[in-house]
């Protein structure tokens, strides 16, 4: 009948099948800066890990003669009131702090990032319920909603990372909702559909990733509030204990002795959350262009 | 910094020189040159018309007249642009200060542009933004610039301009905003109208409208037009110079009739090639390949001459549907109850044979998007029987629609939007192959190289990303998409209205091409009633939603019947300056809304058969 387009003609140079994720890390890895941001939060990890090896002092090695000292050679970053080292504490505070902030909000972004993608791509009684589910948590100022889960489950680090992630679930939803309903009216997925895509190809390979980029901005940011969100919990003595060397909580206890001149007590938890958040906001860019092949590709 | 050298001249009926134009972008070394040693002279009262292609240097040049070039990252590296003031002092353009060229700009010189959605602003009242750009350059209080802002809008022929005036832009139709701009275009009576592919994005029926709007009001005002674009038909309609440009540079100039008559250079006579002109194909049945199109060396042709294959009306259709419907429903107030619906497909029945080309045309909002659609399953739809290659699709079984989507593809009219920005282009064509299960993961690259090279583009193009092509490149691309599946049927949603006209004959010339080799049928859907005759076998033109004539190509285009076809047909532009004030019966007005209360049903069409196969709706 008809001469068949599968007659595939021979192709003398064989071109490799490149996957979306393929093609994503390749263009990862030319954003330099984005790779030194991400290193510099596993270094403080590497280094907290290894602490006990050249470390002299644990987090709560109490040295009561050498109380709120400044910087020595043998105190880095000085002592705090109890003389207990603040290097050391900032090493153990690394594990914890990091440890809270990316899992919580881990947790929180991946379900508000399904319900939400679930929400804008199905609409109807799907969206409305979702959506006002997370009006009733957005309704609630996020420290209050976070205090009365505390009240529910009972203090300790599981549940401010549970109460941390419940808090991040409305506004994730929101963000990955608001870009479906944009991306789901584009011709592409249009397209897709004629071309006989699935529900679940269009939502997870046409669309989810065009809403990745603001996804992974507000992630970053997020990390940074969480450990300070955790902190104030610690701080009411609803988180962690108060006097576990936990950043936020270091930073908290620090505040009584800013007048008093011991200004590295909260200078150095301070710098360690402003540099850690500072990386995973340039992380967050680099994995945003990424992400982009417009600004990426040459 | 230097100011604007005035020098007074005797008035020579000049009103702008360039000399020697150079504009470059980017820095360094090597800054790209967009346009080399361009000369053009513009007199009083004239309109000159710039043609070429897309990145032919044509908008930068006029960009570069506003001062407006800098603003996007070019500079004007060399050359001179006089003009003439209204009080009759030559200013250099190019040595204004920013402040002495925003005097300049919208005042003396105007400017209109190819998209008036985006360039009206849309949360200011329409009558607010003339009023502005009264203000801005005339010593008018806003009383008295409301006034002349409502003239305005009455001299482009705008209907109940008082209301218009308090309208925000969303509002309008792009006929009527295309109004608007100009209009704000004029109100400040500008020496020089630049009109940017001004009927670009516009219906066939629209842009017959506005050309002679325009027209009429250089005569009337006396004003000299610049006018740019890619369409020779246009040229045709409007200009009294032509002046051609490819790659940045000028490669011929003269009268409009000169160029029409006599085109000297390869490039013009490639130009004038691929402008669809109605009644070329009066004789033939088949559709047939533009001729002589390849300029230069951007797009590698697939020409193997293959004979056109005739199309057997004797066998069953590949597709036939019969009383399709489509309304979308039209939610009111506060409880979303429905009271009226937008009647997109009304009752229509379609047959489409094996090999053949049926086009579908119509102006925007005719419903001929919505039954390609409706077709695929895209859109909600109701039929009394729907049939394709011999299984009936009417209960449409969780089986039928895969196997539907794998059969018919669909072409979109742009190929950029079309195409998901973050996936290579040859896992874009790889997709649908992999979605049905047609081949492995391992040889579906190969196969989608294979299909790159049918539709001329070649191996290493499979890893770049949409952004990377041209508009013509994204649309074989995207037909590349469509072959890979191996349908027997194509839809193609107004697949070539977005590209260049010469871009446009080569993706025809494609099509055709790709027909003749693999008998795919095409359901064409296009408002441009020249494209269809080069492409089609058989035609429907659709009207609010129903069908008003259909039949074999050459009966419809030498004998069409119904006044709507004659119409459509009288819009479309002649390259031909001579025919240019033919008295032609326009559509005047805008295109009616399919929208009806719920119980208003429009009666159904009763056909007329004309000829053999030729029927129109009675009138």
């Amino acid at each position: 009948m008809t001469q068949s387009i599968e007659t595939a003609a021979a192709v003398a140079d064989k071109p490799k099948f490149k996957t979306p994720l393929g093609e994503f890390w390749r263009r990862m890895s030319r954003e330099k800066l984005a790779l030194v941001a991400a290193a510099i939060p596993a270094l403080m990890l590497l280094a907290a890990f290894a602490a006990p090896l050249y470390l002299p002092f644990g987090p709560d090695t109490y040295d009561y003669e050498n109380t709120l000292m400044g910087s020595s050679l043998l105190h880095w970053a000085g002592t705090d009131e109890f003389g207990r080292d603040i290097l050391a504490r900032l090493l153990f505070g690394a594990k914890l702090s990091l440890y809270i902030g990316f899992v919580s909000v881990s947790a929180g972004a991946i379900i508000g990032v399904v319900l939400g993608l679930f929400a804008g791509y199905y609409g109807g009684w799907v969206d409305a319920v979702i959506m006002r589910i997370s009006d009733v948590l957005f309704a609630f100022p996020g420290i209050l909603l976070a205090i009365g889960i505390i009240a529910i489950l009972g203090p300790g680090l599981e549940n401010v990372i549970i109460a941390v992630a419940t808090f991040s679930v409305p506004a994730f939803a929101r963000i990955v909702r608001g870009g479906t309903l944009s991306l789901k009216q584009s011709t592409y997925v249009e397209a897709a559909r004629a071309a006989g895509a699935s529900d679940r190809i269009i939502m997870f390979r046409h669309i989810l990733p065009g809403t990745m980029g603001s996804v992974i901005v507000y992630f970053t940011m997020r990390i940074g509030s969480s450990i300070l969100t955790a902190a104030s919990l610690s701080f009411m003595g609803l988180g962690v204990d108060p006097s576990t060397a936990e950043w936020g909580a270091m930073l908290s206890a620090g505040r009584e002795y800013l007048l008093a001149g011991a200004w590295h007590l909260t200078f150095f938890p301070g710098l360690a959350i402003f540099l850690t958040v500072l990386c995973f906001n340039i992380l967050g860019d680099g994995l945003r262009d990424a992400l982009d092949p417009k600004l990426n590709d040459t | 910094m230097t100011t604007g050298g005035h020098c007074t001249a005797a008035d020579d009926g000049i009103l702008l020189d360039v000399d020697g134009l150079d504009i470059t972008f980017g820095q360094g070394a090597t800054p790209f040159a967009a346009v080399r040693g361009l000369d053009l002279r513009i007199g009083r009262g004239e309109t000159v018309a710039i043609v070429g292609e897309s990145g032919s240097g044509k908008s930068v040049s006029a960009l570069s007249i506003m001062r407006l070039v800098e603003f996007g990252g070019g500079r004007i590296a060399g050359g001179s642009l006089r003009f003439q003031r209204r009080d009759g002092t030559k200013i250099a353009l190019e040595a204004l200060s920013e402040e002495e060229a925003r005097d300049i700009r919208g005042n003396e010189i105007a400017m209109i542009f190819q998209e008036p959605m985006t360039s009206l602003n849309p949360v200011l009242l329409i009558g607010e933004q003339i009023i502005e750009a009264i203000v801005t350059h005339q010593d008018k209080s806003h009383r008295e610039a409301a006034e002349i802002a409502f003239e305005m809008l009455e001299t482009v022929r705008i209907p109940n301009a008082r209301a218009i005036m308090k309208r925000y832009p969303h509002q309008l139709s792009g006929g009527m905003r295309q109004r608007v701009m100009i209009a704000l275009a004029l109100c400040c009576r500008p020496q020089l109208l630049i009109a940017d592919e001004p009927t670009t994005a516009l219906d066939v029926t629209i842009q017959a409208q506005i050309l002679r709007l325009i027209r009429d009001l250089q005569k009337k005002t006396g004003m000299s037009v610049l006018f740019i674009t890619h369409d020779m038909g246009v040229v045709a309609e409007v200009a009294d110079r032509v002046v051609v440009m490819y790659r940045g540079e000028k490669v011929e100039e003269g009268p409009v009739e000169t160029i029409f008559a006599a085109p000297q250079h390869a490039y013009t006579q490639a130009l004038l090639n691929a402008v669809p002109r109605l009644g070329a194909m009066t004789g033939t049945t088949a559709p047939a390949p533009f001729d002589r199109l390849a300029y230069g060396a951007s797009v590698q042709e697939v020409e193997e001459a293959v004979p056109p294959r005739p199309v057997d009306y004797g066998t069953p259709p590949l597709l036939s549907v019969r009383g399709l419907t489509t309304r979308f429903d039209i939610p009111e107030g506060l409880f979303g109850r429905v009271k009226s619906r937008v009647h997109a497909v009304e009752n229509i029945d379609l047959d489409i044979w094996p090999g053949e080309t049926l086009a579908m045309v119509g102006e925007s909002g005719c419903g001929k998007s919505t039954t390609g659609r409706s077709l695929l399953k895209l859109v909600d739809a109701q039929y009394q029987s729907f049939t394709f290659n011999n299984a009936n699709m009417s209960e449409l079984a969780a089986g039928d629609l895969r196997r539907l989507r794998r059969e018919v593809q669909f072409i979109f009219q742009d190929p950029y939007a079309s195409l998901n920005p973050r996936l290579t282009v040859g896992f874009s064509i790889c997709e649908p192959m992999l979605i049905h299960g047609i081949e492995t993961k391992a040889n579906a690259m190969d196969r989608a190289v294979w299909l790159l090279e049918q539709v001329g583009l070649s191996a290493d193009h499979v890893h770049r990303y949409p952004h990377a092509f041209s508009g013509g490149q994204r649309q074989r691309i995207a037909i590349a998409r469509a072959l890979s599946t191996n349908p027997k049927l194509i839809i193609a949603d107004e697949a070539v209205s977005a590209l260049d006209v010469s871009v446009q004959a080569q993706v025809i010339n494609l099509m055709i091409d790709l027909q003749r080799r693999f008998g795919i049928s095409y359901l064409f859907i296009s408002h441009d009633m020249a494209v269809v005759e080069r492409i089609s076998h058989r035609v429907a033109v659709m009207y609010l939603g129903q069908i008003v004539e259909h039949g074999p190509r050459f009966r419809v285009f030498e004998n069409p019947h119904h006044s709507y076809t004659k119409r459509l047909m009288s819009a479309v532009p002649i390259p031909d300056p001579g025919l240019r004030d033919r008295d032609r019966p326009l559509i005047t007005g805008e295109i009616p809304s399919p929208v009806r209360a719920i119980g208003d049903v429009p009666p159904p069409v009763r056909f007329e058969q004309v000829h053999d196969a030729h029927f129109a709706a009675c009138e």
